[in-house]
């Protein structure tokens, strides 16, 4: 049933510390309303429990993308479209572009934001498994002052999250150390626009001169209650040349790492092998292309 | 509060198809139906109300968006297009609206609004497509009739004909 309009409120304050200040002054009270594709849903189906909020979409400190010689940061506001538009981003980040690319259509994109789709809090969003292989680094503002958050330690359970309501996600920051990672990005769903996915696979690697895997990194969605970088996976691969040994033996690893369920999407057992498969598939490109190429 | 916050309203200024206007409203109410009841731009279609069909598809800014999912409060200040808005006025058609007349880019006609939108809006960044951008630019937008070839087709026209022109 579509919801009763003269419940909700939506205000949009003049500034980013009139914001912070609503927000502190009664904590919980308002929630952040950027480009709406996640909240507009739940309005429409009468499930958006939530009744005040405040539309943050016209403020210029939530916006833009800067680069520094160590960082690329993010504001909060960049769209789907703005990622795929930004050279830095592509050269550097083809995970974050790649899933960009792969989230609802070109409407959805132009409207969606980065930090909504950090803060939305989804197992299956597509950008937070771009966000861990990337090691990205949240900025939450509030009244009080600015903290910083490993993005990896964000989620800390199913739409829980390491911010409080007084809090805004200003940016994210993304370390300039990965551009010559390479690279495998695959989102599997019903079709390739607009779908919500099954399973959302975002991985890098570098292969040394003596042929072995460093620096692996495997983030994945929609196989647990939040977003998760596969740790003792990319322990397994440590050191190990790609070749089909290390291959079953960190495919045997991530399905024990990993936790799906059953739902109206998938199921449990068809996400874990379609995710020992993309790892596999990961792992033999990175073999046959020596991390020069990229696939993403 | 000041009466305003109190009585959940607010005015939000923008402009419609070239038209200055300042809409009293509920500020989560849904731009779609805003246009379609406040503003009687009816060619704003409803389908899925969810962002999933594209047959709400607006163009605000010149950036293509789901009317379904924009709480009308956000386009103050902006300019919105929609359907009704694509001619510049004039009697004649849109290249791509005529383009779908030409290739029968339209069986029921929910969807075409949407799609003729989309294809503007694709035109407008990627003036000479590929097959495959076309499909990627009009991925957001579902036909039930699947009519999908003849939607191509169109595009494809459209493109020739600007090319033409230019």
């Amino acid at each position: 049933m579509r919801a009763y309009l003269p419940d909700y409120h939506l205000r949009a304050p003049k500034t980013l510390s009139d914001a912070l200040e609503l927000l502190a002054r009664e904590p919980g009270m308002w929630r952040a309303f950027a480009g709406g594709t996640d909240l507009m849903v739940l309005l429409e189906f009468g499930a958006l429990k939530h009744k005040n909020f405040l539309s943050i979409r016209h403020l210029p400190e939530l916006r833009g993308i800067e680069v520094t010689p160590e960082h690329v940061t993010l504001g909060a506001l960049t769209s789907y479209t703005e990622i795929q538009r930004d050279a830095d981003v592509r050269r550097e980040f083809p995970l974050l572009c790649a899933a960009a690319r792969e989230t609802g259509g070109i409407a959805i994109q132009n409207r969606g934001t980065l930090g909504g789709n950090v803060v939305n809090a989804s197992p299956a969003a597509d950008s937070p498994p771009a966000l861990l292989v990337y090691d990205a680094e949240l900025e939450l503002v509030s009244a009080s002052g600015t903290r910083r958050v490993a993005y990896r330690d964000f989620h800390t359970g199913y739409k829980q999250m390491d911010m409080r309501p007084d809090e805004l996600l200003r940016s994210i920051r993304l370390p300039r150390t990965t551009g010559d990672l390479h690279t495998y990005y695959r989102k599997v769903g019903t079709r390739k626009a607009q779908a919500i996915s099954k399973i959302c696979f975002a991985a890098g690697a570098r292969l040394a001169s003596d042929g072995r895997i460093r620096d692996a990194r495997i983030g994945l969605g929609s196989v647990a209650p939040t977003v998760v970088r596969c740790a003792r996976t990319e322990d397994v691969l440590r050191d190990q040349t790609p070749d089909e040994a290390t291959i079953k033996a960190a495919c045997a690893s991530l399905v024990q790492e990993i936790v799906p369920i059953d739902d109206m999407r998938s199921t449990a057992e068809y996400r874990a092998r379609v995710a020992a498969n993309l790892l596999a598939d990961f792992l033999s490109t990175l073999k046959i292309d020596g991390g020069k190429s990229d696939s993403a | 509060m000041s009466d305003e916050e109190m009585s959940r309203e607010a005015d939000v200024r923008c402009t419609v198809n070239g038209t200055t206007h300042t809409l009293r409203v509920r500020p989560m109410a849904r731009l779609l139906d805003v246009l379609r009841e406040d503003l009687h731009l009816t060619g704003t279609k409803e389908g899925c109300g969810e962002g999933e069909c594209g047959a709400c598809s607006v163009l605000i800014d010149g950036e293509l968006v789901n009317s379904c999912l924009v709480p009308v409060l956000q386009v103050e200040g902006a300019q919105v297009q929609t359907i009704e808005g694509v001619t510049a006025g004039g009697a004649e058609l849109h290249a791509v609206q005529q383009a779908f007349i030409e290739c029968g880019g339209a069986q029921c006609g929910i969807c075409t609004p949407g799609m003729v939108l989309a294809a503007v809006s694709l035109l407008a960044h990627t003036p000479q497509p590929t097959d495959a951008d076309i499909r990627h630019g009009l991925a957001g937008n579902l036909c039930r009739c699947t009519g999908y070839m003849k939607i191509f087709d169109a595009v494809v026209r459209a493109c020739e004909r600007a090319g033409v022109k230019a």
